[in-house]
């Protein structure tokens, strides 16, 4: 019998130790991570060269204000973004120090747009693109940073997002991260000059793969299915083929897409991707020439 | 009585039913065709402006003076309750087309002004003509943003 319960309570120590092995391994891998201040030392942000990486970052398509599209520049948040784990609300990213993101450091800044994390050390949902954005270079983002820091500020506060459990662990989002937050590109091949650009522009600060390719179950891109199109991630429809059998457009017919926002057929571009189109048109042409060279590549 | 009456009443109404749930409204067909003479003629000028085919004031005139006339079609019978995305297969026009009508037309009628100017350009230089074409651009652009659903 004594042995019986000494038995017993080595079952449980065990159990126990394994138990606090578990629970302080699923505490390490959630844990936010920054970034090597190493990577961040020495940037000087340019406001003008930052308002390229804006428009090609398209941050104003999700954090300009719903209804207020003639103030394209107030980055005061609040369209809603529907999915299948709630619904997420579009921060104030304006220089309001008080609602938006005036009073946050350079390195705060960059550490959200490339990492998820929050100057408060708390993950961000991956409806923010951070899983495209940890490819861009610091230098961009410090740029977008000081350029961001010049447009008007606003006192909309932000929407807590509307999501339910287990998803509203935040802590959870770190798990998420350790599996799905990748660094390396998805196009690994030799590139040209032009098409590593068109990989930067379309992997990284553009973000193209969020809507246009699809999703596993835990809501993380299909890398296998890359840019092949995918349900609508927010709404009714679908988000078309960019790459693959599906997609034909020749490297013209993609560039003037994003200049004119006219397909080959000459339907007019809609929807979220009117918000892209309005942005990209803004560029040198080159840019868009590299993104569909990089496109183009991805059909090879 | 009552009951067998209460049945074939059942009956006729799922059999009269039938055929609105079958077959989508002819409207829909209708006005996806109207749009593709849109395309089909806009194109002309639009390809021009892109460079994809030298511009020609005639042919311009011409893809012009026809978008004119197809842009001024009554809609009174192409946009019937229940042809939005949520209640019927085959469109992809939003049902907030139908809560915001007045907004719906007066997205309309920008473009029909826009074609009209366009009109008045189109054979008078490719660079004017380009102007005009990225206007009605604008104005096709403006209601997709807002009424059209992504691809189906």
């Amino acid at each position: 019998m004594v042995n019986g319960g000494g038995m017993l309570r080595r079952v449980v120590l065990i159990l126990v130790v394994i138990g606090l092995i578990a629970a302080g391994a699923l505490w390490v891998l959630s844990a936010p991570r920054g970034l090597d201040s190493e990577m961040l030392a020495g940037l000087d942000g340019e406001p003008e060269r930052g308002r390229d990486v804006f428009l090609a970052a398209g941050c104003g398509s999700c954090h300009m204000a719903p209804g207020r599209e003639a103030d394209p520049l107030v980055m005061s948040g609040g369209r809603e973004f529907v999915s299948d784990f709630g619904t997420f609300y579009a921060p104030n990213i304006s220089p309001d120090p008080e609602h938006g993101i005036g009073d946050w450091t350079q390195e705060q800044f960059i550490t959200a747009v490339m990492r998820g994390v929050s100057p408060e050390g708390q993950h961000y949902y991956p409806a923010f693109p951070y899983t495209a954005y940890i490819r861009a270079e610091p230098q961009d983002i410090a740029d977008l940073h000081a350029y961001m820091m010049t447009l008007p500020g606003d006192e909309t506060a932000s929407r807590n997002h509307d999501i339910g459990f287990p998803f509203n662990i935040r802590r959870a989002v770190g798990l998420w991260k350790t599996l799905f937050l990748q660094e390396e590109w998805v196009l690994t091949d030799d590139l040209t000059e032009e098409e590593a650009r068109g990989r930067y522009l379309v992997e990284a600060l553009s973000h193209c793969a969020e809507c246009h390719t699809p999703r596993n179950m835990l809501g993380a891109l299909d890398t296998a299915r890359w840019m092949e199109g995918a349900p609508n991630p927010s709404g009714r429809g679908r988000i078309p083929p960019i790459a693959g059998e599906g997609f034909t457009w020749t490297a013209f017919d993609i560039s003037a897409y994003l200049e004119t926002g006219f397909t080959p057929e000459f339907d007019v571009v809609g929807g979220t991707m009117a918000a892209v189109v309005a942005n990209l048109q803004q560029l040198e042409p080159a840019e868009r020439e590299a993104i569909a060279a990089y496109l183009l590549r991805l059909r090879d | 009585m009552a009951v067998k009456r209460t049945l074939a009443s059942v009956v006729l109404g799922v059999v009269l039913a039938l055929p609105a749930v079958a077959d989508e409204d002819p409207a829909i067909a209708a006005r996806q065709g109207q749009f593709k003479l849109f395309a089909h003629n806009f194109g002309v000028m639009g390809g021009m402006a892109q460079g994809r085919m030298d511009y020609d004031a005639e042919m311009a005139q011409t893809a012009a003076d026809n978008l004119f006339h197809l842009t001024r079609v009554d809609q009174g019978r192409l946009w019937p309750e229940g042809t939005d995305s949520a209640s019927t297969e085959g469109t992809r026009a939003n049902a907030d087309i139908w809560d915001n009508l007045d907004d719906f037309v007066s997205k309309f009628v920008a473009l029909q002004e826009a074609v009209e100017d366009l009109q008045g350009v189109a054979g008078s230089g490719l660079d004017e003509m380009r102007a005009g074409v990225m206007a009605v651009g604008g104005a096709c652009q403006a209601c997709h943003e807002d009424y059209r659903d992504e691809a189906s």
